[in-house]
């Protein structure tokens, strides 16, 4: 974990922008996941927006959110979209270019 | 199949698209997903885009069109040619066009989620016009855009439930799979109602074809139907349809050709049939059926030819030979020429722009200039002449087709004539005889009239055509030169036996003459032998009276003397 921390890009803040479907103990599981995780990777540089996807479907309209629960990383570029239940930490890190997997993958 | 449409158990959506709600007995399942699926470039999202636009231009129905492919742009251009306004019908609220992107690289996956978003967004499409009606084209992209299959599979069969809670009508695309009818096997969730659009190519000509493959709780036309897709959008034209049910126009019409028209009991055709004729090359169709244009046009019709073999300047300029000015009904509007190789386009093109141009011209005669030009298969001929005739003759237009086969077959070794779907036949024939081809005309056959069973002999001149009676005598038929011949050598003969009446009379003549001469003679002589007689007589009484005198004188000298 520490060696992701170390090889992010200077200017690292994370704008990231979570949909879920409802208020549904999922919903709320996933948002709890990923405020964890988040604390715990990059304090103090991150925002996150959880949007509702019931409550404002021209946002996931906009975004073309498909499927729920999707995170999506809004900046640094590029844009990325992670969809599922959002447990395992590595994977969620890997793929938010916290280490840059998307080019080598 | 027609009876069944008397119990209409299950509500349905008509598509509006031609033939399409007749085969299926009005339409797609009310309320229910339907699965319209084949290979690509078929006409799926043709087909789905005019459910949509007619649903809400012509049923009051609005609709959604959830495009997985094209983006909203794309489409209304696709469309835009054949006529739908697709951004005036977004703008009258009447439809929604919502692109959904999908791109595999952009979605990874962690976990269980589901496909709530897309739940939601069209929910909130169909809310926002209160539609009736959804397309989801293709919706298999979903497919490649995220990796869990079993996943994917029970959202989608959520999804169709949800359509169906919702009683919306909907049509979903699939593009066609190997050995199964989708690439996904969507027809699994989708049960109600399944159309496979297929496009087939044939010796280098392609037809397209719609079967309805299952409709559950509906009767429905099984065959596989051709179907067109022109500046009209797509039209079906189930043969079927065709129920023989068309309403006869009256009255005759006249051929043009004093001679043809005697040979037909009512002095001509009767309206609205179709009329063959058949002949080998050089026997004169082209400019028969010419005459019978001609002919309609001056009567003040109008007049629509397909060409297949020559241009309509052809014709025109070897019409004239005939003394037919068929320059001045095509000036006068009366008169148009459709020519077009055969080979141009597929049987089905060349029905769809005979479709269009019958409805845009509404001639009252049509030829086709010859229909043995058309390449086909026996069986898809057949049925391409079938739906021409079918489509001629529900408008109650007269047709004159020509074949260039002589036995009315449309192939060599085809014993299922074109000949028993038409009303009626015209053999021109040549006979060779003596060194020489005569034109020859038969009646074959005329429903519906008393017709003349005999040949006639074609003449062609600048004068027009006309028909001459065939030398019928002792010697069998004769034509041409050969009738001539005969005609000249019975002229002689006859000269021959007026000469020889003639003489015989001067005889007869001649000789009551000479018996009237001598008559005269004698009468002559016996005048003078009564003269004579008279004569002789006055002599004789003269004597006596001067014997008696002498007598009387001497008797009175005697006495004297004494």
């Amino acid at each position: 974990m520490n060696g992701s921390r170390t090889s992010t890009t200077p200017a690292d803040h994370y704008c990231l922008r979570l949909f879920v479907a409802g208020t549904v103990p999922r919903s709320l599981r996933v948002v709890e996941s990923l405020r964890r995780i988040c604390e715990t990777h990059m304090a103090g540089r991150y925002e996150l927006e959880v949007v509702d996807i019931y409550q404002q479907p021209d946002l996931a309209e906009r975004d073309g959110i498909l499927a729920a629960p999707t995170l999506l990383k809004v900046s640094p570029h590029p844009e990325r979209r992670i969809s599922g239940d959002l447990l395992d930490e590595g994977r969620i890190l890997r793929s938010l270019q916290i280490e840059p997997v998307a080019e080598t993958r | 199949m027609p009876d069944q449409q008397a119990n209409p158990t299950l509500p349905k959506a008509p598509t509006g698209i031609e033939g399409f709600d007749d085969l299926t007995y009005g339409g797609l399942p009310a309320g229910r997903p339907s699965l319209i699926c084949g290979a690509a470039g078929c006409g799926k999202t043709l087909f789905a885009t005019t459910f949509l636009v007619n649903g809400a231009t012509r049923f009051d129905e609005p609709g959604v069109f959830m495009s997985f492919e094209e983006r909203a742009d794309d489409l209304a251009a696709n469309v835009a040619s054949l006529g739908y306004d697709l951004d005036g019908l977004v703008a009258a609220g009447k439809l929604a066009i919502d692109h959904v992107r999908v791109e595999r690289s952009e979605i990874e996956e962690t976990g269980e989620y589901d496909l709530e978003g897309l739940f939601i967004r069209l929910g909130f499409a169909v809310d926002s016009i209160g539609a009736k009606r959804v397309v989801l084209d293709t919706i298999e992209t979903l497919f490649a855009g995220f990796t869990d299959p079993s996943l994917l599979r029970a959202e989608l069969r959520r999804l169709f439930g949800w359509i169906k809670e919702r009683g919306l009508t909907a049509v979903i695309t699939g593009e066609r799979g190997e050995g199964q009818l989708t690439r996904q096997g969507l027809e699994e969730y989708v049960s109600d109602c399944v159309v496979l659009l297929d496009n087939r190519v044939e010796d280098q000509i392609t037809t397209r074809r719609l079967r309805v493959v299952k409709y559950r709780g509906s009767s429905h036309g099984t065959n596989e139907y051709p179907f067109l897709i022109d500046h009209e959008g797509i039209s079906v034209l189930p043969v079927t349809s065709a129920e023989l049910d068309y309403a006869v126009p009256g009255g005759v019409l006249s051929t043009g050709i004093a001679g043809l028209d005697t040979m037909l009991g009512p002095g001509g055709f009767h309206r609205g049939s179709s009329i063959l004729i058949s002949g080998q090359a050089g026997t004169g169709k082209t400019m028969l059926a010419s005459s019978l244009a001609d002919a309609a046009c001056r009567r003040g019709e109008r007049c629509l030819v397909f060409a297949f073999e020559e241009s309509g300047d052809q014709i025109i300029r070897n019409a004239r030979s005939l003394g037919l000015d068929l320059d001045q009904h095509v000036a006068a509007g009366r008169l148009r020429f459709e020519a077009a190789r055969p080979s141009l386009f597929g049987l089905e093109t060349h029905l769809a722009r005979m479709h269009r141009d019958l409805d845009q011209f509404r001639p009252q005669v049509v030829v086709i200039d010859p229909i043995s030009a058309l390449r086909g298969s026996a069986s898809i001929l057949q049925a391409t002449l079938l739906r021409m005739i079918d489509l001629i003759k529900a408008r109650g237009i007269t047709a004159v087709f020509t074949t260039l086969r002589g036995d009315g077959s449309l192939m060599r070794d085809d014993d299922l004539g074109v000949s028993s779907l038409m009303d009626a036949w015209i053999k021109l024939q040549n006979l060779e005889a003596n060194g020489e081809r005569t034109r020859t005309l038969y009646v074959m056959k005329a429903r519906g009239m008393s017709h003349s069973n005999q040949i006639r002999e074609f003449l062609m001149s600048t004068g027009g055509i006309r028909l001459v009676d065939a030398y019928i005598g002792a010697a069998g038929v004769l034509t041409g030169t050969a009738r001539l011949i005969q005609e000249t050598q019975e002229k002689a003969v006859s000269e021959l036996r007026l000469r020889e009446t003639e003489r015989s009379l001067r005889d007869v003549a001649r000789r009551r003459s000479a018996i009237e001469r001598q008559i005269e003679e004698l009468r002559a002589g016996l005048d003078a032998a009564q003269d004579e007689e008279e004569r002789l007589r006055a002599e004789d009484r003269l004597r006596a009276a001067r014997v008696e005198a002498e007598r009387q004188e001497l008797t009175a000298r005697r006495s004297a003397a004494e």
